[in-house]
């Protein structure tokens, strides 16, 4: 019978070609909306892991309350011993100090009078210590535009928007003028030794990266930094596994009596992420249910119209001894059918477009002139093993329930005017 | 089955709701029909034979009286029972063929023994058999859209009687056919009633239809007006 009813679905393609190609629609803007807002997701917790939270974070007690205003009076000391033992206790993470900082930056011409001059935020890396992660962390190599990476003490990066705008060239100087830990001021000559884009709109416009000894040294911070950040070995955020490193780090270290102890905090509690995560989360709950809701009513209609034609075809099926309960199972039979050919077809096209996106990208870097957060310019779809199976939810639930709601028709007909409609 | 009847009705009463009163369409009806007849409801318009097919074939239920097929009573069957009884027992053949048009000729006759749940190889044994019974075993393959009228009538008789039902109840079977074609129809109907011993009941007021009764009730008012028997005329006289 499931032969015969297929049969009469491929023939007929107004039965099945327009439902069909509704699910598939449907199907494929899920399964492309779903990657696509896993791939911003993803996106967002990678670029603020990388330059921002890490996969956790360490800092001081006071430091963490003001961590935005970057209070490098408030950072962490004595953070060689505390790496020695972080790298023995939490051998899963990777861990880089890093300290972030702000100033002027100066560009002297020949007569050390200036030249241009402008505000920076500055990030502190370990550039030169041999088996430093850093530089794979925050991709340095391939974020250069001109010149190259600094090889030696006193060469800084600077992005390339900021050195056009101060007409800066690899090879010049530039002159940080900050405040040390304890607040006094701070000078320091620095070379370019290149330009680079890292495709964040808040690294791009206007940063330095230096080697964290140089800042330790220009800020009056030996053996300190405001931060200390622990990555995951492959670089995959688990939050299960960074809560209990979370829960053990700050039984073991912190103090809630002294200030100036260390605390660890993970990605998602920092920067409010929990919350736009959980929020994205729900967005692809709407999206499907969104789908869900759609796809049914224009499949119940479609359900409907298609139960009207074929009155003649279930008259003459009920006359000839099918009853209704058959009847009403095999348009699910069928709405099955088409819901699993539709899906399947939505959801390799969806997969299609969203691989597209997640190698191609779309750069939305014009929309995101003004952003202080950290989000790459280039939007990608994320394919993900979900991303396999979600559209099948919308696809099937709503012929299945599209078919059921049409399909209740049959039981309201009244079997004895059969044979006067089909005369009709 | 033999000298026992197939169809009996008694004092059946089918009765419509209408407006603010009824309507009767069957009034009293007393019929009995037995295994091998070829009989027919005659009469106008609203006289009430497809009520009356209606009712023998469990599409509907009198309002009084009762109505016993096959020994069941119709007015007491469940929609699944009176499926079934439709299912293994009788055969409709309709005034517009009511053919399923994205199936061949094939899987049109071959659907109700889906229903019957036979395996392939039976079915396609009996779908050829019904197929050369009505001459169109060569046309198993076409659409219902390439036939003529008259073929896709045999159609629809090959598909009432694949299954070789008990009854077989033809609502004007020949009203959407020219005189060749409904002299065609009507023989091969016969010649099943005579090989296959299948009751056929027809509603009609097709004058063509008549001359083939050997057995003529005359529905007047839902009322039987008159019930003949017909002497049986010769076949192959074609002066019918």
């Amino acid at each position: 019978m499931i032969k015969f009813l297929f049969k009469g679905l491929v023939r007929d393609r107004s039965r099945s070609l327009f439902p069909v190609l509704t699910v598939m629609f449907g199907v494929m803007l899920t399964v492309w909306l779903y990657s696509w807002i896993k791939g911003a997701e993803n996106m967002f917790i990678e670029s603020s892991a990388k330059f921002s939270t890490g996969h956790v974070k360490i800092m001081s007690r006071a430091y963490a309350e003001d961590a935005s205003q970057i209070p490098n009076d408030l950072a962490l000391i004595g953070i060689e011993e505390l790496l020695k033992n972080l790298k023995k206790d939490f051998q899963e993470l990777i861990w880089a100090p890093r300290i972030r900082f702000a100033g002027l930056l100066d560009i002297p011409d020949e007569y050390g009078e200036t030249m241009a001059q402008g505000p920076v935020a500055g990030l502190a890396v370990d550039l030169f210590s041999p088996g430093s992660p850093e530089k794979e962390i925050i991709n340095l190599e391939k974020s250069i535009i001109r010149g190259r990476l600094p090889e030696k003490p006193g060469e800084i990066l600077i992005s390339d928007e900021f050195a056009q705008k101060l007409n800066l060239e690899p090879g010049e100087t530039a002159t940080l003028i900050s405040s040390t830990m304890y607040g006094s001021m701070a000078v320091k000559n620095f070379t370019v030794a290149g330009t680079v884009r890292f495709g964040i709109t808040a690294m791009d416009s206007g940063t330095i990266v230096a080697d964290i000894s140089d800042i330790q040294s220009a800020l009056d911070m030996e053996d300190a930094s405001g931060e200390i950040l622990g990555f995951f070995k492959d670089f995959v955020y688990r939050n299960k596994k960074a809560d209990e490193i979370n829960a053990a780090f700050n039984l073991r270290y912190s103090d809630e009596e002294d200030e100036f102890s260390p605390v660890m905090d993970t990605l998602y509690n920092q920067n409010g992420l929990a919350d736009i995560l959980a929020m994205t989360g729900v967005f692809s709950g709407v999206i499907v249910g969104i789908f869900v809701v759609a796809m049914s009513i224009v499949l119940w209609n479609a359900g409907l119209m298609g139960n009207i034609r074929r009155y003649g075809e279930i008259g003459v099926r009920l006359a000839m001894g099918e009853d209704k309960g058959h009847i009403y199972r095999s348009i699910i039979a069928e709405s099955l059918m088409i819901g699993c050919i539709g899906s399947f077809l939505g959801t390799t096209l969806g997969l299609a477009i969203s691989y597209y996106l997640q190698v191609k990208g779309i750069n939305i870097g014009s929309l995101m002139k003004d952003a202080s957060f950290m989000f790459t310019e280039v939007m990608r779809a994320k394919v993900t093993p979900v991303s396999f199976v979600i559209g099948f939810f919308p696809g099937i639930l709503a012929t299945l329930l599209g078919a059921s709601i049409s399909g209740i028709g049959i039981y309201k007909r009244k079997t004895s005017q059969l044979i006067r409609e089909l005369e009709a | 089955m033999e000298n026992t009847y197939l169809i009996k009705t008694k004092d059946l009463v089918k009765t419509y709701r209408m407006g603010g009163g009824y309507l009767i369409a069957l009034n009293q009806v007393n019929l009995e029909f037995k295994e091998g007849e070829f009989a027919g409801l005659v009469g106008p318009s609203g006289s009430g034979k497809t009520t009356f097919l209606n009712i023998v074939g469990s599409l509907d239920s009198p309002s009084e009286g009762s109505a016993v097929v096959m020994g069941r009573e119709v007015e007491s069957l469940s929609h699944k029972e009176a499926a079934e009884l439709r299912n293994r027992y009788i055969g409709f053949i309709f005034q517009t063929f009511n053919l399923l048009p994205v199936y061949t000729v094939f899987e049109n006759v071959e659907f109700p023994l889906l229903l019957l749940g036979l395996n392939a190889a039976e079915r396609k044994k009996k779908v050829m058999n019904a197929l050369e019974w009505v001459q169109l075993a060569d046309r198993a393959k076409s659409r219902p859209a390439q036939l003529s009228g008259g073929e896709c009538q045999r159609v629809a008789i090959a598909r009432a009687v694949v299954k070789v039902p008990s009854i077989i109840l033809a609502d004007e079977p020949t009203a959407n056919l020219d005189a060749e074609n409904s002299h065609n129809i009507l023989r091969t109907m016969e010649r099943l009633n005579q090989e296959l011993r299948t009751t056929f009941v027809f509603a009609t007021h097709d004058e063509k239809v008549i001359r083939y009764l050997r057995r003529k009730i005359t529905l007047v008012d839902g009322k039987v007006a008159k019930d003949e028997i017909i002497e049986q005329q010769d076949i192959k006289g074609d002066n019918r």
